[in-house]
């Protein structure tokens, strides 16, 4: 698998980090990530950045996770990269939302590296 | 028309405090001590997270700035005079994390009660009063050996 361009978008930055380590720890070799501390911060970064990964929370003040997604099938650096929520929103019904919205995944807080292995390692496996 | 899940105050305490000592084993890898209650003297970090739905209320977790500075240390992996700035940050993302694991494991409750942005206040000297009519559920802990702080008050 190739180096990976990580976008972590989480208001808090504690936990941006926190994400980061568990990537590291899932195996990843990640050459970049990028921060957002919202919805709105990461879609006007991805405005002129390429990522391979997006790792998004829900609850964020501004934008939250769930109109992130929505918004994010109308930018073009995004188009196929995968999106996988992580929040401490657990309910089936901000699941089916996030899902239906375009997310491919769906890990909540608190979290151990074996689940952020278990649920990202499958989703990059057709990025070479 | 949703309601409450029924469930004796015990039953949401040992809930509460499951869901700290699951919180710190797995996100700050640290076990988080049984204590008693004390003095609120030196509580200098408050973390408080709203729930609104079907249960309304406030969370607040409150301790002294050591240990709210061994809380950053301890979930950022790094020594605790690089993680004193970064305190305030993750006292929000404790309680956040602790009500959110607490309303997830109460049936019905997780899609019918959302959770607040958290809001952290420093300081000793005020005092915090929620509107709440009932008796808060309190759990006392002894974190790096000093108190800690959880309660939860829930509006009727």
């Amino acid at each position: 698998m190739k180096s990976l361009r990580a976008l972590i978008i989480d208001d808090s930055s504690v936990m941006r980090k926190i994400v980061e380590r568990s990537l590291r720890q899932a195996g990843l070799d990640l050459s970049e990530v990028n921060e957002a501390s919202n919805g709105a911060e990461a879609l006007a970064l991805l405005a002129n950045t390429t990522v391979d990964l997006i790792l998004c929370d829900i609850n964020m003040p501004v934008m939250d996770g769930l109109e992130f997604v929505k918004r994010l099938k109308g930018i073009a650096n995004a188009k196929g990269v995968p999106v996988v929520m992580i929040t401490t929103e657990g309910g089936e019904s901000h699941v089916v939302q996030a899902l239906s919205a375009g997310a491919c995944g769906y890990i909540r807080k608190p979290f151990t590296a074996d689940q952020i292995k278990e649920h990202i390692l499958p989703l990059l496996e057709g990025v070479k | 028309m949703s309601t409450a899940p029924e469930l004796a105050p015990d039953k949401w305490l040992a809930l509460l405090e499951h869901s700290a000592y699951e919180v710190f084993d797995i996100m700050l890898k640290t076990k988080l001590e049984p204590g008693g209650p004390e003095p609120a003297t030196g509580i200098e970090f408050t973390a408080m997270v709203g729930l609104a739905g079907i249960v309304c209320g406030v969370m607040s977790i409150r301790c002294c700035h050591e240990s709210a500075t061994h809380v950053a240390s301890a979930m950022l992996g790094v020594p605790p005079k690089e993680a004193g700035e970064h305190a305030w940050d993750a006292m929000g993302e404790l309680a956040n994390m602790v009500a959110g694991n607490f309303k997830n494991k109460i049936d019905g409750m997780s899609d019918k009660c959302l959770l607040s942005v958290p809001t952290v206040i420093t300081g000793a000297d005020y005092s915090f009063r929620s509107i709440s009519e009932s008796h808060p559920l309190e759990l006392w802990f002894r974190f790096h050996g000093k108190a800690l702080h959880i309660a939860l008050e829930l509006h009727p």
